[in-house]
């Protein structure tokens, strides 16, 4: 009886997602350095993603900015940046999903998810979708 | 059967106890040589020299910072002299950083803020991209990290060469690598210097608890120096 449990609970747990996509563990590898751990940012140097008000702006803008980064200045809550944010060419579209979906939910974001196939066509307009 | 196991309950607390009072003994630290300095006292971090004695002092002494001539963030030039009687905490960074810098510059903030008001302590960073990281480049980051007052924290560049070579002497590593990220390889050590001009010690800048550790041994190297003699640069 117990051994059947067992079995159910890891047949279960290799159903859900590797680890490797989770939203969490994708922010923390690749965004956290310079977006800081609770996305507050740093100073006027690297703008928040907590309660930023580009997010909501720029809704269909997101997946490519992940995908190619930029260059340009910008304005979040009312702050100018202007360091450059590098792109993350690495990671496939359900990726930029996974973390997408993370950051509109954490620290006070209340953002619209995203679904793959959605990412995968926003990627278009920057040539960035994988397929994956 | 119980007497035989009270003997060994006795002979067992016997072997614990005396192991509790050789084993200190098996650990020893090194003599402090130097008995005015009863409380920690920092390390002499690097390779020693070998100098000329003057007089009759020992032959070898410790790696000291070389000469350097450089430019801050507000235009001025920064050399050594410009440390004179203080003590400086040191890092290598590019504005355009992609992986480590933030976060080696938001923990080298963490111990500015501590100390930014104690005109004893000094920081600088150095960028390891002069190409890219102008002087206005190197003020807009500057203030946009907070830092009004570029004496307090200099962001310096020079000719690329000196500056690698500079790295090297603060035991930091950095060198163009197309293979890393943003195009250099370097590591987020911290250097902390003397008023001698000597490292006294390396902190990963990466890691809480160095940063942590280098905060706690500020203020031991600020006592060493008010109670050292003044020397010559």
């Amino acid at each position: 009886m117990g051994v059947g449990l067992l079995a159910a609970a890891t047949a279960v747990y290799s159903c859900s997602p590797s680890r490797r996509h989770d939203g969490a563990q994708l922010y923390a590898t690749h965004c956290a350095s310079c977006h800081g751990t609770q996305g507050e940012g740093l100073r006027r140097l690297i703008p928040p993603l907590a309660k930023s008000d580009y997010l909501p702006a720029n809704y269909a803008y997101l997946p490519c900015l992940i995908r190619k980064g930029q260059r340009q200045s910008i304005v979040v809550n009312g702050i100018e940046y202007n360091q450059y944010m590098p792109g993350n060419e690495g990671l496939t579209d359900s990726e930029i999903t996974n973390l997408l979906n993370y950051v509109q939910q954490h620290w006070g974001n209340q953002g619209d998810a995203y679904t793959m196939r959605e990412v995968s066509g926003l990627l278009g307009a920057c040539n960035g979708s994988d397929g994956q | 059967m119980t007497i035989s196991f009270r003997r060994h309950t006795f002979a067992t607390t016997l072997l614990a106890l005396s192991s509790l009072v050789l084993l200190p003994a098996c650990s020893s630290s090194p003599p402090d040589t130097d008995p005015d300095t009863a409380t920690t006292t920092l390390p002499y971090v690097g390779a020693r020299d070998m100098q000329d004695a003057p007089m009759s002092s020992p032959a070898d002494t410790v790696y000291t910072i070389p000469a350097f001539t450089l430019t801050d963030q507000a235009r001025q030039t920064v050399t050594n002299a410009t440390f004179k009687n203080k003590i400086y905490v040191t890092d290598f960074f590019f504005a355009t950083c992609p992986d480590i810098c933030p976060k080696m510059q938001s923990a080298m903030l963490r111990v500015y803020e501590k100390y930014k008001n104690d005109p004893r302590v000094v920081f600088m960073s150095h960028t390891i991209d002069p190409a890219h990281d102008s002087i206005p480049v190197l003020r807009d980051y500057a203030e946009r990290l907070g830092v009004t007052d570029a004496s307090r924290w200099h962001f310096v560049t020079a000719p690329h060469d000196t500056i690698f070579a500079l790295a090297k002497s603060y035991m930091t590593g950095a060198q163009k690598d197309a293979g890393a990220p943003g195009g250099f390889a370097h590591t987020g050590s911290f250097a902390l210097v003397d008023a001698q001009r000597h490292v006294r010690g390396l902190y990963d800048g990466l890691n809480k608890n160095e940063v942590d550790r280098l905060i706690r041994e500020i203020p031991v190297l600020l006592k060493e120096s008010a109670e050292s003699k003044p020397q010559q640069p």
